[in-house]
């Protein structure tokens, strides 16, 4: 059926809308006179005079919505983008418009930028492929009927369109670092795509220090990949990790970046988050960590972007220069105001720095807390394992 | 060229408890909301205030009922209907439309031309 409509739609994005419509219609019809005799001629037909009347529809609207009708003429190498810079980056601006929910947006960008399929898309949400091709076709539809622009925002728009692009590639990017469930911490084709994004962006962008401070971030964050899980598939954080064995080539590039970035102040979230990623880069232990200069930066990021996942992981240096209980403070702080309530690093930080305090009965309870909210294999065996220590602490001092 | 219409959803308690100089004001405002239109590269097409919700009467399924159509905090008190490039020239637009006790929703309008 899908073949049949693609033949007359000409393209099979298309044809997958017509048949959901046909389906659609169908639901209607067949509830108001009953099932026809050969329901799936009735569903191909349906589908058909759908695309023939899309067709006719685009004809008139095709020189204005070159986004819509020719979307797959987009180049899926990033390496093609020295082609076509000005509508590449086009292109990211209108999937990134805020006329648009960030889901949207998102996928939005795989399907329209990257390249990928409706499939794949729905592979890195984690969702059915129907509500995805539903997601990017409400998208779609939004962006033709409210005439969101096909353009680069000017001057005055710029910094405020362009932290909403970089805040989709470092989304993307953050869910390849940990995916948020599964047997693997790393979903490297999503860390990979989030690179190649960046690396795009600074080619069509190579004035803004904000690119340059992403494409930084996620090098030197990424650097750690290899290290992060020890043969034995255990988790390893960041004070348990070889450092020898981070990426140098990465290393390399992410600070000569972050320098640029940072040069002239006024440095943006992008470039503060990338220079703390810096500092623990250039330090020769976590022990011998600068861990001032990390909480200063921490504080500076905080001025610019006041996220309480920002204030949660400024506690981390706050326990390292002021201790335990300081930090305990901070967190309990933020937990009181429910603004991370299903943030399932709130609990695991309380657990650790309850244990750094002796409380271990109220650590286990933390850490069991973290666990429920933990959907990660790797992330969830990690807990259990502290959450066992504490337990067994607890019993030989009470 | 698209047009949108610009819905204005503001709290009525605010307007029932403002002073006579203070809706003045909110009647300065716009008339300088249409001023600065074409500046922007908009036209305004039209527009309207509307009586509060207090006035208003729904049907729903031939059932004439008193009240709006949704009860919420911050009802629909007015419109414009405006036209622009694109969704960005209209939210510019939207942008400086006087909506001191709430907020605008912009809507693009439904071309039923078939041109």
């Amino acid at each position: 059926m899908l073949a049949a409509t693609a033949r007359v739609a000409g393209d099979i994005d298309l044809a997958e809308e017509c048949v959901q419509d046909a389906y659609v219609s169908a639901l209607d019809a067949w509830t108001r006179d009953g099932i026809p005799s050969n329901p799936a001629a009735w569903l191909t037909t349906a589908a058909r005079h759908r695309a023939v009347d899309i067709h006719r529809r685009n004809q008139t609207l095709r020189g204005k919505l070159p986004l819509l009708v020719e979307p797959d003429v987009v180049p899926a190498d990033v390496e093609d983008v020295q082609l076509i810079p000005d509508d590449r980056l086009r292109l990211v601006f209108t999937c990134c418009h805020p006329a648009l929910g960030r889901e949207a947006q998102v996928a939005l960008t795989l399907r329209l930028v990257c390249g990928l399929t409706t499939a794949e898309i729905a592979q890195v949400f984690l969702v059915p492929e129907p509500t995805m091709a539903a997601r990017v076709t409400r998208a779609k539809k939004k962006i033709a009927l409210a005439h969101i622009p096909y353009r680069v925002p000017d001057s005055a728009e710029l910094p405020d369109r362009l932290d909403a692009v970089l805040t989709v590639v470092h989304l993307l990017y953050t869910t390849g670092h940990t995916a948020p469930a599964g047997e693997q911490l790393v979903r490297a084709d999503l860390v990979d795509r989030s690179l190649g994004l960046a690396r795009m962006l600074l080619v069509l962008m190579p004035d803004e220090r904000e690119v340059r401070g992403l494409l930084a971030l996620i090098l030197l964050t990424d650097a750690r990949r290899s290290t992060r899980v020890d043969t034995a598939g255990r988790m390893l954080l960041l004070e348990e990790q070889d450092r020898t064995q981070w990426d140098r080539a990465q290393v390399t590039e992410g600070l000569a970046l972050v320098v640029n970035a940072l040069r002239g102040g006024g440095a943006g979230r992008f470039a503060v988050q990338a220079a703390i990623a810096a500092v623990h880069t250039e330090a020769p232990t976590y022990a011998d960590t600068d861990w001032r200069q990390v909480l200063e930066l921490y504080d500076e990021l905080l001025r610019r972007w006041p996220s309480p996942v920002v204030a949660l992981n400024r506690c981390v240096a706050v326990l390292m220069v002021d201790g335990p209980q300081a930090a305990l403070d901070e967190v309990d702080a933020l937990d009181a105001s429910g603004r991370l309530a299903e943030y399932r690093y709130l609990p695991a930080t309380r657990g650790d720095l309850l244990r750094r305090l002796d409380r271990f009965s109220e650590a286990a309870q933390a850490y069991r807390s973290a666990i429920a909210l933990t959907d990660n294999d790797l992330e969830r065996a990690f807990l259990a394992g502290r959450l066992s220590d504490v337990v067994e602490l607890s019993r030989s001092t009470s | 060229m698209a047009q949108y219409l610009i819905l204005i959803y503001e709290s009525e308690e605010g307007y029932a408890k403002a002073s006579p100089e203070e809706l003045r004001a909110v009647t300065t405002a716009h008339t300088r909301f249409a001023e600065q239109i074409p500046a922007l590269g908009g036209t305004m097409l039209g527009g309207n205030a509307l009586q509060p919700t207090t006035t208003a009467t729904s049907i729903r399924e031939d059932i004439v009922t008193d009240g709006p159509f949704v009860e919420t905090k911050e009802a629909l008190g007015g419109y414009y209907l405006i036209e622009a490039a694109d969704l960005d020239q209209a939210l510019a637009i939207s942008k400086l439309c006087p909506a001191g006790f709430g907020g605008v929703e912009v809507r693009p309008i439904w071309d039923l031309s078939g041109g």
